[in-house]
């Protein structure tokens, strides 16, 4: 999937452009940075709520090459300048982070699919 | 007496600048020329041919009839007429014809360089096997050329030199690495995993693979998110590099961990809410670090402060990895 893509499925807006074509394979929904770079796979796409400048700076270690936030947040201009120098590229959707993803699942992105179920303390 | 500066004497006679030989005995002077080109007719006047040089900077252009090279005609010549007054004179009265000195598109730059020399002009029209006239070179044309292929055979010099081995290899001791070493400060979210990103790039500049780059960087990230996080002063990061082994050192002065083996369970965190807040302290740093490792110890005391070493192996395997994923 590539940036244009990823534009239409949420009828997003772009922030920040990429310098390079992306091409997307699989997706990480996240809010826990944690878990993002748990899944960490190249050319992945990453949908978290969270605008903090972290969030860019854990898809630059996850090397995910485009960020989308989720219901209509709009990052801050730290986070966007944070972006801009690492490279990567921030979509802003107005869909909820449920239908966001959705839309993305729909239209052929998959995540990572079952994990081992660990219990927690 | 002032040594007068050549093309020959910057090419060394002896040999001293060997790559400058081979270059401009390698390129072609149809890789040189200026394609570009400008040409009168000799049936033009001297003052057109001023307005044409002015215009674009130019000090010599050929004359050309129906395609054929009939001649050339410099700023000497252009000189010439204005002292005798005769710029509405046509082209054909001043430039320079017959016997004209010229370059082959597909002869070697050392040809054109030894009949700059030998003739002393300063341009020459080229012309191709078919006697078209296809460009124009000068002596500036070819210092720019071998300047532009020097640069190319040096950046890639270095290139090969930034290679791990070229990098370990070059210095000499019985056993080497390389340190980096970062401060960490409490609560400065804003510039957390700025030493993890800087590590990783150290790693992929000396050579190693994106996933060894990639392990190093996430396992270090937690290490320094947990930093800045949980400490009262902040921390130390330090990553030992060697070539068949990275140890990326993460320490602080405090607070310390109580239960050690409570803060590997994964879902375990200390964390406020104002971090979690933040996308952190899900409780799963330690476990993220433990999975990235080839081997991680961890020591820590309460009142004291935490050590973390985190290890990892630069094994043929990895490169294998690499090469399959």
């Amino acid at each position: 999937m590539n940036l244009k893509e990823i534009i239409d499925t949420i009828e997003g807006e772009l922030l920040v452009d990429a310098p390079d074509p992306v091409d997307i394979r699989h997706a990480c929904c996240s809010d826990l940075m944690s878990d993002v770079l748990m899944f960490v796979k190249p050319n992945m796409l990453l949908i978290t709520g969270l605008t903090n400048p972290q969030a860019v700076r854990t898809a630059d270690m996850a090397e995910a090459p485009v960020i989308v936030f989720a219901r209509g947040k709009y990052p801050s201009r730290e986070t966007l300048a944070l972006a801009e120098q690492l490279e990567i590229a921030v979509v802003v959707s107005a869909y909820t982070m449920f239908d966001t993803a959705g839309r993305f699942f729909e239209a052929g992105l998959r995540g990572l699919g079952k994990l081992p179920i660990v219990h927690q303390s | 007496m002032k040594s007068r500066f050549t093309l020959l004497s910057l090419l060394g006679r002896d040999g001293g600048l060997s790559k400058v030989h081979e270059l401009i005995r390698e390129i072609r002077v149809s890789r040189v020329m200026t394609t570009t080109l400008f040409t009168v007719s000799p049936d033009a006047l001297m003052s057109e041919l001023k307005e044409l040089m002015r215009e674009h900077h130019i000090s010599g252009v050929p004359v050309a009839e129906n395609g054929a090279l009939v001649g050339v005609v410099s700023i000497e010549d252009l000189i010439h007429a204005l002292e005798n007054g005769k710029l509405a004179h046509p082209v054909r009265d001043f430039m320079t014809s017959g016997n004209l000195i010229i370059a082959r598109a597909n002869e070697p730059v050392v040809e054109a360089v030894q009949r700059f020399e030998v003739t002393k002009i300063g341009r020459m029209p080229v012309l191709d096997t078919q006697d078209r006239l296809v460009g124009i070179i000068t002596r500036g044309d070819i210092i720019e050329a071998l300047l532009s292929a020097l640069e190319e055979v040096y950046s890639e010099a270095e290139r090969v030199h930034e290679r791990p081995d070229y990098f370990f290899e070059a210095l000499e001791s019985d056993s080497t690495s390389l340190m980096l070493r970062y401060t960490v400060k409490p609560r400065d979210f804003s510039r957390g995993g700025d030493a993890s990103a800087k590590i990783k790039q150290a790693l992929l500049r000396i050579g190693a693979s994106p996933i060894l780059a990639r392990r190093v960087a996430i396992a270090t990230y937690e290490a320094e998110i947990n930093l800045i996080i949980h400490t009262d002063n902040g921390g130390m990061i330090t990553a030992d590099i060697k070539p068949d082994e990275i140890s990326v050192l993460a320490e602080d002065h405090g607070p310390g961990i109580e239960d050690v083996e409570l803060a590997r369970q994964p879902g375990y965190s200390t964390a406020t809410a104002e971090v979690r807040e933040m996308g952190f302290g899900a409780g799963m740093g330690l476990v993220n670090i433990d999975r990235c490792t080839d081997d991680m110890h961890i020591w820590s005391s309460a009142g004291i402060g935490t050590r973390l070493q985190m290890i990892f192996r630069v094994s043929p395997e990895e490169i294998k990895r690499d090469e399959a994923g």
